[in-house]
């Protein structure tokens, strides 16, 4: 199939908890559809093969590569997003702590980063810092050696 | 103004921890990087490159490409213009404009395996990588060379057409061999006659990347009056600028660089490869915004990663634990164009000792790999791993305490680093004594589990930093709060440690600071983030410009109170005169009369920084049946001169550190008999995650900076070069063998085990 083909499937799915209906071409990732249909450029591209984590989202409640997923994929599932996670009222506990832990450098990985670990603390709420690592395994961090990543997502823990 | 360290020590802000002012758009998605610029009829460029590492280019046919619908542009060398055959500074290292044309588009030639051959605009990324595809080209293809032996052998082919090296000022053509070099001061031979013990070890090392996780990028217009438009990320734009304008052969002055921000450089970024590009497509495009965006394999295999090579290392000392002499031969891969990072090299090789006599002789030799760039205190953590190296097997073979014996040699205020260049105040003695006096250093390794065995290994390293210009702007508002500009790319918090410094000379809080990178057209010049030389230098532009700012008020102060100006003083955030004081976040409202707005401007070009120290203390547990290294603890010990914000000067430190370990043990350019690097993804090419490491313990050591006001130096960079040699010593010591070939992976382990 070429990319000028005009076939495009059609999606309704709900991002960041509002519903969007969209023509997705069938060769686009969700990473692209989020970030060239939708906009929502937050969720980062790093290496387009599932390695670093970067385009992580959240799918139905489980941690994705967006790379690694179609568009096409999520009619009808709920596609969670690093812009979603704050609310009207303030950040979410985990993006106030990797501001007050300066778990961030350069800040593009901590999208990605700062949904895993959401995925974490929504199922696990007081992990050890093992499991912590374990978990953000599929995350690359290139500045910050991870220590203090993994420091502000035990003071967001309860 | 000269600035000149003040022995102040009650500081405001100077060692607070403030939340960066960036923060907040970082966290919620909203900070704009490169790849996320939008403009309006916005098209995508795509490259094609060489599938070959050495080739000569028989011809290029783009008919096809040219044909397929939805394409805008294909661009082969022949559209650009021909550049001055000139270097050019990039901050941290040259670029000769004519050779990095030719590395950005090749030229009849490709010197290494993803060398950029042509380029496609198009509709959108797709297409443009499909037409991309359809431009045919015929090669010749030669015999790569991946090495520096077999690129320095006799009759090797010569990589780079015309080449003339200079080899100790003589001129030799068909060479590899681009510049020898050397540094030499004492009898060196004579002092390793009467030495009493002489060691010489020859290591090597792979190439390795930045690994920075956003990949290169570019979007530029360039509209029909001429004036070209980039958003490109970047450590510099103005280096942007400078070199898009040099290959292109157009002024600097039609050209604005937009600030955005950027993921990770390490100085990777640099270097312009697609704003060039990007630039040319656009107007071959009639003027259309064209994006590129790099992939992670052509990251690895076509951008600027740090060398590989190799370091001959010979060392004497007598038996009272004084070194005599050291010797070296720094061989480092250029890559496909002359330009390694040996230079740099040579002056940190020794830096870390008081030495009676050396010689440092350097080789920049290309092979058909990417044309290297500069990657955090570039060349100096080869040097480190080749020193401390031997350095360790002396202490091993002559009973001497590993820190007692740097602290007998240590490089002190008013050595001679080896390439003549006196050290003013320096603290690597005090990093050493801080190391010794260390809750790491003085507990004990612990049991390992049955069938692992633990080891501890300590190294130290140097670099020098970097000043160089740049400039900030302050403008104070009516409601008391500080607007500032600065020349300087954030990639760690800048922007506040930048603010901080002006802060605490107004004396207003710096959550009162509205930093903002404006683009090339904005500000005064600002050299690259890189040479940690930004919280420095750019720190000391806004020193400066909140001197000349509290100068232009007490004028304002005067005028108010019809005083004399003198009569005014400052201090603590107060204008005093005859009694009468007023706050300066309160004089902000009252400037009107007194001539409107206050603002000042300062730009410094400074010619030296504070040179920098790491001594890191590293334990792991090697795993004796699979050779698995796990590094159980770390301390990174450091002279930061005065730490601006304690929390991100730790921050670089730990980031360094976990790039060093990964050196050490994990990462390599893996090349394959094709010349092809093997392991072109995250997957294989093994960076360190979460779960590769331990937390990272630091211990900041303040020494101040003799050149700057708070005593700042520069900390981003030292860090990543200790560890080549810390974890690589621990290994020796938890399994007995000396390791001279980095990284130190499984395979070696067990190979050395088993004594293969």
């Amino acid at each position: 199939m070429t990319t000028n083909s005009p076939s495009k499937v059609h999606v309704t799915t709900t991002i960041n908890g509002q519903q969007h209906e969209l023509l997705v071409p069938p060769y686009m990732s969700l990473l692209d559809t989020l970030r060239e249909l939708i906009g929502l450029t937050g969720t980062k591209e790093g290496c387009l093969d599932g390695n670093c984590g970067a385009c992580t989202v959240s799918l139905d409640g489980r941690i994705v590569d967006s790379c690694l997923v179609l568009g096409a994929e999520v009619d009808g599932k709920n596609v969670d997003t690093v812009e979603g996670m704050a609310t009207p009222e303030g950040l979410h506990p985990l993006q106030q702590a990797f501001l007050e832990e300066a778990a961030l450098q350069c800040g593009i990985c901590t999208p990605g980063i700062l949904v895993a670990a959401k995925g974490l603390l929504d199922n696990e709420p007081s992990p050890s810092e093992g499991r912590i690592r374990h978990w953000l395994a599929g995350n690359l961090c290139r500045c910050t050696g991870y220590d203090k990543i993994v420091r502000a997502v035990q003071k967001a823990s309860s | 103004m000269v600035a000149t360290y003040d022995a102040k020590t009650d500081y405001k802000v100077i060692g607070s921890t403030p939340i960066r002012h960036d923060g907040m758009d970082k966290v919620t998605g909203r900070a704009i990087f490169g790849a996320d610029v939008k403009a309006p009829g916005l098209i995508w460029g795509d490259l094609l490159r060489s599938p070959h590492a050495h080739a000569r280019i028989k011809s290029i046919d783009t008919s096809t490409a040219e044909a397929m619908d939805g394409v805008f542009a294909v661009l082969t060398h022949a559209d650009f213009p021909q550049a001055d055959d000139k270097s050019i500074d990039a901050g941290e290292g040259t670029v000769n404009l004519r050779r990095g044309q030719t590395n950005v588009m090749a030229d009849g030639k490709v010197h290494y395996k993803g060398h950029v051959v042509a380029a496609v605009a198009a509709t959108d990324r797709n297409t443009a990588r499909e037409a991309a595809r359809l431009i045919k080209v015929d090669y010749e293809v030669l015999p790569a060379i991946s090495d520096v032996d077999t690129a320095m052998a006799a009759g090797a082919p010569a990589i780079l057409d015309g080449l003339v090296g200079d080899h100790l000022g003589q001129k030799v053509e068909n060479t590899n061999v681009a510049r020898v070099f050397r540094h030499e001061f004492g009898d060196v031979d004579d002092a390793f006659a009467n030495s009493d013990l002489v060691i010489e070890r020859t290591v090597s090392m792979s190439m390795v990347h930045q690994g920075y996780i956003e990949p290169h990028n570019a979007t530029a217009i360039w509209a029909q009056d001429g004036n070209l438009t980039v958003w490109s990320s970047t450590q510099g734009s103005f280096g942007v600028r400078s070199q898009t304008a040099g290959l292109l052969h157009i002024p600097e002055s039609k050209i604005k660089v937009n600030y955005v921000e950027i993921g990770g450089g390490f100085g990777g970024k640099t270097v312009a490869y697609l704003a060039p590009v990007a630039a040319l497509l656009s107007r071959k495009s009639g003027g259309r915004p064209v994006k590129l965006v790099m992939d992670r394999q052509s990251v690895f295999e076509a951008s600027g990663p740090a060398p590989g090579g190799k370091i001959r290392m010979k060392i004497g000392v007598n038996k009272d634990g004084k070194i005599t002499a050291a010797d070296t031969d720094l061989i480092l891969e250029a890559g496909g164009y002359p330009g390694s990072a040996v230079g740099a090299a040579a002056t940190c090789v020794f830096a870390c000792y008081n030495l009676p006599s050396s010689r440092i002789t350097g080789y920049d030799v290309l092979v058909n790999k990417p044309k290297s760039a500069a990657y955090r205190a570039p060349g100096s953590p080869q040097a480190s791993f080749a020193i401390e190296t031997v350095i360790d097997e002396i202490c091993d073979a002559c009973g001497f305490d590993k820190i007692q014996f740097r602290l007998d040699n240590a490089a002190h205020e008013g050595t001679r680093r080896g390439d003549g260049v006196q050290f003013a105040r320096v603290g690597l003695e005090e990093c050493l004594t801080a190391a010794k006096e260390s809750d790491h250093w003085n507990s004990p390794l612990g049991d390992a589990p049955a069938g692992k065995s633990r080891g501890r290994g300590l190294a130290t390293a140097y670099w020098m930093n970097g000043g160089g210009k740049s400039t900030c702007d302050l403008m104070l508002q009516d409601d008391g709060t500080v607007m500032m500009n600065e020349g300087s790319a954030d990639i760690g918090g800048t922007r506040t440690s930048i603010a901080m410094q002006a802060a605490e000379v107004l004396g207003i809080p710096v959550e009162d600071f509205h930093p903002s990178i404006p683009d090339t057209d904005s500000i005064g010049f600002t050299g690259v983030t890189g040479g940690s030389r930004t919280t420095y230098t750019t720190g000391m532009a806004a020193y400066n410009a909140a001197h000349k700012l509290i100068t232009e008020l007490q004028h304002r102060v005067a005028d108010l109170w019809e005083t004399e100006v003198d009569n005014v003083s400052f201090a603590d955030g107060t204008f005093s005169a005859n009694g009468d004081s007023i706050g300066i976040q309160n004089l902000a409202g009252k400037l009107d009369p007194t001539g409107g707005p206050a603002t000042a401007t300062a730009s410094v070009n400074l010619a030296e920084a504070g040179n920098a120290y790491g001594v890191h203390i590293c334990d792991v547990e090697v795993d004796l049946a699979t050779g698995k290294t796990d590094v159980v603890r770390y301390t990174a010990i450091q002279d930061v001169g005065k730490a601006v914000h304690p929390q991100y000067a730790e921050g670089q430190i730990q980031g360094g550190a976990a790039q060093g370990i990964g050196w050490a043990l994990n990462e390599e350019y893996f090349i394959n008999s094709a010349g092809e690097m093997a392991n072109r993804s995250f997957l294989d090419y093994r960076m360190p995650t979460p779960l590769d490491l331990p937390m990272i313990d630091t211990i900041m050591v303040e020494v101040p900076n003799p050149l700057h006001p708070y005593g700042v130096r520069g900390v981003g960079e030292v860090p990543i070069c200790p560890p080549l040699s810390a974890a690589t010593q621990a290994v020796k010591n938890a399994v007995g063998k000396p390791f001279y070939e980095l990284p130190v992976k499984p395979g070696r382990i067990l190979e050395a085990q088993n004594g293969i």
